[in-house]
């Protein structure tokens, strides 16, 4: 009987326990930022650095700045481990309290998140990931994926190969070029760019899909390589996917030189474990590498020598670590601008829209924030909620990753007209789809 | 007829063009196939002795390995740091019989499985707080586990042989050979296959049935030991090694869920076939059927054989 009581009791705790951070988030002295991260599960390995990025640049503007325009933003994680169901139990734990903006980390929880967001007034931020046509703001008012779609990138990626072959896209004609990808939402998000262009230039694409219980075990796929011989990879991976594949190609003989996996695969735990094989990857970047920037300097100082971070010292500086710093100063800089726009110290999540839709991070902001030259410059419009910036290309030297390119910009002229398409082609299948009923600040549409 | 072409003639037709190709996919499979059975091996250790489908078999590959790499990190030499992962496997072994097996004795077999899902939970969250989430190298070369390859050339093309594949395909054979003698041949083995006739009847006679649960779960800790270290050196050393345990599902319908043999010639079947689906059938259909075609092979297997390869055919009298 005891027992039951002591259920019953701890039950009922719960609950009241539950209700107090709602009242927290009300409050008018923070801002609720939820990050939906996974330090656990099949996919830590790439969700780790990312969490602590996001988490420590978050934490240093609390400690050093006192927050955002003199408010404090109240850092919450929720952890989905990358599953679509727990991201959204995490969004519906948070969205009666009244967040900033949903950071869903994950293509397939974006997916299930986009028809949510226009209903619930809640922006979704999914940094160069996500549903590529969501750049379009006319008909997805309040869902963001700034620097690059996927689309981008694989037009980048082609872009880069073609130079390689000797310059523009006609070299590609004859060419057969293998896509080795993630087989869910996130990896065959840029196929249809992919087709198109080959269709286009000319060349042959061959698949290689990889199903999620098979990340680890890829020796039959790569000996399809071997068979299939295509004169360049490029890889949409995740997680220990990543790893496996560059070692494995490493293992086939597949020259690492001409495989290019796209920013989602370039962290140095995807390089690293393939040891000296691994020399010669390439993947796509469009943040820095390093930890020599005073704001990561700050970092150290405010956050993770106070014991306030779970980042262990050498992870500061590498790529996924310095992607959630990105990540964080895009929700950062976007809470300033809500906050100029509207005049408010504490803004809600419409103002935040308001605010991600006229993001403008120059090279001059960049320096003025300590990131100098740390990435791209974005520019978000309310037509445009992506920006379509350049990416570099990296190349793993066995060590560490080297800067090997110069930026490349996507090609927007033939990545536009598609994304347009492919809003129209969503909206008309999601019907009856919300008409943007939003005023736009900035006039663009 | 094109269609007819593609599943019936094409792909032998590429096995004749390319006869190097088709030794490489043979040899892939049958490396993949030993690693298999390492895996069915644990599952069919323990549900032998305790009759419990061991859901946590996935996690403690993790957990052995992370042990493995975590002690290497904190400055313990290799060979050491090995010595002691096989003594933590003992001791969540005796730490599983006396928390787990010990109070649930008697308790429908559903129970146990249950409960084997909580181990699992916690192996997950005692690993992460130990050893963090991040992923971690194999120290595959600390513990004197060759790398590099052989390239022979033959049959107007090559076959690359990994030297970590000969060692595991070493390796994992002698495991199973080891294990195959201990459970045949010696005292505990009689006792063990006793208990797993019946538990009633073994504990008549005077085997101790805890001695032989921390006996099974111990040497299914080695097994996933083993396995921890061949996987992780192909990849990285993470949590997701736990989906390797998927793998075994297939096996484990093919030779049955009580056959040491069944999880070995199992573990070879599903490993050659799915690695010769996805070469040569695969690309029919856009690649990727690997992970579903091991199952279409075992259930075929299943068609004719309801039991399994080894398993034993019951016959209840109505």
């Amino acid at each position: 009987m005891r027992l039951k009581y002591l259920v019953l009791g701890a039950a009922v705790a719960g609950v009241i326990g539950a209700s107090v951070p709602a009242s927290e988030a009300l409050a008018k002295d923070s801002m609720l930022v939820p990050l939906f991260t996974y330090r656990t599960g099949p996919f830590a390995n790439s969700g780790i650095p990312i969490a602590n990025g996001m988490h420590d640049y978050l934490s240093m503007l609390n400690a050093r700045d006192g927050g955002i325009g003199g408010v404090k933003i109240n850092v919450q994680e929720c952890e989905t481990q990358y599953k679509n169901e727990k991201g959204v139990e995490c969004y519906d734990s948070f969205k009666s309290r009244h967040p900033l903006v949903i950071n869903p980390y994950s293509t397939g929880i974006t997916l299930a998140l986009i028809p949510k967001a226009s209903v619930d007034q809640i922006p979704i931020l999914s940094m160069a990931y996500g549903l590529s046509a969501s750049a379009v703001g006319a008909d997805f008012p309040w869902i963001f994926n700034p620097p690059d779609t996927y689309w981008d990138g694989m037009s980048i990626a082609l872009k880069y190969i073609a130079q390689k072959e000797g310059g523009g896209f006609d070299k590609l004609k004859g060419k057969t070029i293998g896509f080795i990808y993630f087989d869910g939402g996130y990896g065959r998000e840029p196929i249809p760019l992919l087709n198109d262009f080959a269709k286009e230039y000319g060349f042959n694409v061959k698949m290689y899909p990889v199903p999620p219980p098979q990340m680890q075990s890829q020796s039959g796929l790569w000996l399809g390589v071997r068979r299939d011989r295509p004169d360049w990879m490029i890889m949409w991976g995740w997680g220990a996917m990543n790893p496996t594949a560059v070692q494995e190609a490493a293992k086939t003989g597949y020259p690492l030189d001409h495989f290019i996996g796209v920013w989602w695969s370039g962290s140095e735990d995807d390089a690293r474990p393939a040891g000296a094989g691994g020399k010669g990857y390439l993947s796509m970047n469009f943040n820095a590498v390093g930890a020599n920037y005073p704001a990561i300097k700050d970092i150290e100082k405010y956050v993770i020598a106070k014991g306030n971070s779970q980042t262990p010292k050498d992870m500061v500086g590498e790529n996924f670590y310095n992607r959630g710093i990105m990540n964080a100063v895009v929700i950062a800089e976007a809470i300033r601008h809500a906050q100029k726009l509207t005049g408010k110290k504490v803004i809600d999540g419409a103002d935040m829209r308001r605010g991600l839709e006229t993001l403008k991070i120059s090279e001059q902001r960049w320096k003025q924030i300590g990131l100098a030259g740390f990435g791209p410059p974005i520019h978000v419009t309310c037509a445009d909620h992506n920006g379509h910036g350049s990416v570099y290309v990296q190349q793993w030297d066995g060590k560490k990753w080297v800067k090997v390119s110069d930026w490349i910009a996507p090609v927007k002229d033939k990545v536009m007209p598609l994304l347009d398409e492919a809003a129209k082609d969503y909206v008309g299948k999601n019907q009856p789809w919300p008409k943007r009923d939003e005023p736009c600040d900035d006039k663009t549409l | 007829m094109h269609l007819l072409y593609s599943i019936f003639v094409d792909p032998f037709m590429q096995m004749g063009h390319a006869p190097d190709l088709l030794v490489q996919t043979l040899w892939d499979g049958l490396v993949s196939g030993v690693l298999y059975a390492l895996i069915a091996l644990g599952f069919v250790l323990i549900f032998k002795a305790s009759g419990v489908f061991n859901f946590a078999q996935g996690i403690m590959v993790v957990f052995a390995a992370l042990t493995l790499v975590g002690l290497n990190e904190h400055g313990v030499p290799a060979y050491v740091a090995l010595a002691l992962t096989v003594v933590v496997m003992l001791v969540l072994a005796v730490a599983v019989e006396r928390a787990i097996l010990r109070p649930l004795v008697n308790q429908p077999e559903i129970i146990l499985f249950m409960a084997t899902f909580g181990l699992t939970y916690v192996l997950i969250g005692l690993g992460e707080l130990i050893f963090g989430g991040d992923p971690k190298v194999m120290i595959s070369g600390e513990l004197g586990l060759p790398s590099g390859s052989y390239r022979i050339n033959m049959l107007g093309g090559y076959v690359q042989l990994q030297k970590i594949d000969i060692a595991a395909a070493i390796i994992a054979s002698l495991m199973v050979a080891g294990l195959g003698i201990v459970f045949n041949r010696t005292r505990i083995g009689r006792a063990l296959r006793a208990v797993a006739d019946s538990h009633r009847a073994a504990l008549s006679v005077g085997i101790s049935l805890e001695q032989i649960w921390v006996v099974v779960w111990f040497a299914a800790g080695v097994v996933a030991l083993a396995t921890g270290i061949m996987w992780g050196a192909r990849s990285n050393v993470s949590f997701a090694l736990e989906i390797i345990a998927l793998k075994a599902l297939p096996v484990l319908i093919l030779g049955g869920f009580t056959s040491i043999p069944g999880a070995i010639v199992g573990g070879l079947i599903i490993g050659v076939g799915e690695k010769m689906g996805e070469f040569y059938w695969g690309p029919l259909v856009g690649g990727g059927i690997e992970s579903w075609f091991a199952y279409v092979i075992a259930l075929v297997f299943l068609l004719f054989r309801p039991q399994g390869l080894f398993g034993e055919r019951i016959i209840e009298r109505l």
